[in-house]
């Protein structure tokens, strides 16, 4: 057991080169899922009961389109520092973070590349 | 002798910061309340791609995906999701306020707490009268 203290370990070995580039991410991100988020509403409302031909051309609306691929950027990204943050404050074993951290990027990454594919196809597909 | 062995006996005292004798208070509900709609948010996600997945597959699993969102247990989820949406949306622009420093006096902060929850609540029903009322 090393009579270290946590501080003396890191001391001298640099900063991570951060900052405050995920506070600042997390409230940029905010912002625009703010009104991206009420377009979601918007969007699914007007949509509720409508049938697939109908959801289909909605979705291809280049306008639309844009829209939801920014609120999936946006989301996804919000998204995963926010679950960053709580496995940070919550999971301390060395192992067992850096394997929480990795699946939540896996996952944010997967909701976004779906997320994207389809509407994409939407848009430029037959 | 005795001495030396009180260092590896430690009697079990209760840790810092006592989280049972802790009184609820309206910022610390809303405080965990906002991380915990995060969460549901969070995988909630899956249900938004799945629903792009099905429009982009076609008719048939459009259809199907439907289906099952209009089953008592998918509109109560999505119901859920749409309440988790309303009050971490309304929570964020809480935490706005307080980013610029405003909205500290205690009374502020008990009504910016409490308004948050009546907000989404409120804008909860609103949205599913709206969706009720205009389609289906």
């Amino acid at each position: 057991m090393s009579m270290r203290t946590p501080l003396k370990s890191v001391r001298y070995l640099g900063s991570a080169k951060e900052g405050a580039d995920h506070f600042w991410k997390q409230r940029v991100t905010a912002v625009a899922n703010l009104f991206l988020g009420i377009f979601l509403v918007w969007l699914i409302a007007s949509l509720v009961g409508a049938d697939h031909a109908t959801v289909k051309q909605k979705l291809a609306n280049p306008l639309i389109a844009l829209a939801l691929l920014a609120l999936i950027i946006s989301g996804t990204t919000h998204m995963r520092l926010g679950m960053q943050t709580i496995i940070e404050d919550y999971v301390h074993g060395e192992v067992p973070k850096i394997v929480a951290l990795l699946l939540n990027t896996f996952f944010a990454a997967f909701v976004a590349l779906a997320s994207i594919f389809s509407i994409l196809k939407l848009s430029f597909g037959a | 002798m005795q001495a030396t062995s009180g260092r590896s006996a430690r009697p079990a005292r209760p840790l810092s910061p006592h989280l049972q004798i802790y009184k609820l208070i309206p910022n610390m509900v809303m405080s965990i309340v906002h991380r915990i709609t995060g969460v549901a948010l969070y995988f909630g996600s899956l249900l938004l791609a799945w629903w792009l997945i099905a429009a982009a597959v076609g008719a048939d699993y459009y259809n199907y995906v439907l289906s099952w969102f209009g089953t008592w247990f998918g509109k109560l989820v999505l119901l859920g999701y749409t309440w988790a949406l309303m009050h971490h949306m309304i929570g964020g622009i809480r935490h706005f306020i307080w980013d610029t420093g405003a909205g500290y006096d205690l009374k502020v902060v008990d009504l910016l707490c409490w308004g948050t929850l009546a907000l989404s609540l409120t804008l909860t029903v609103l949205i599913w009268l709206a969706v009720g009322l205009g389609g289906a």
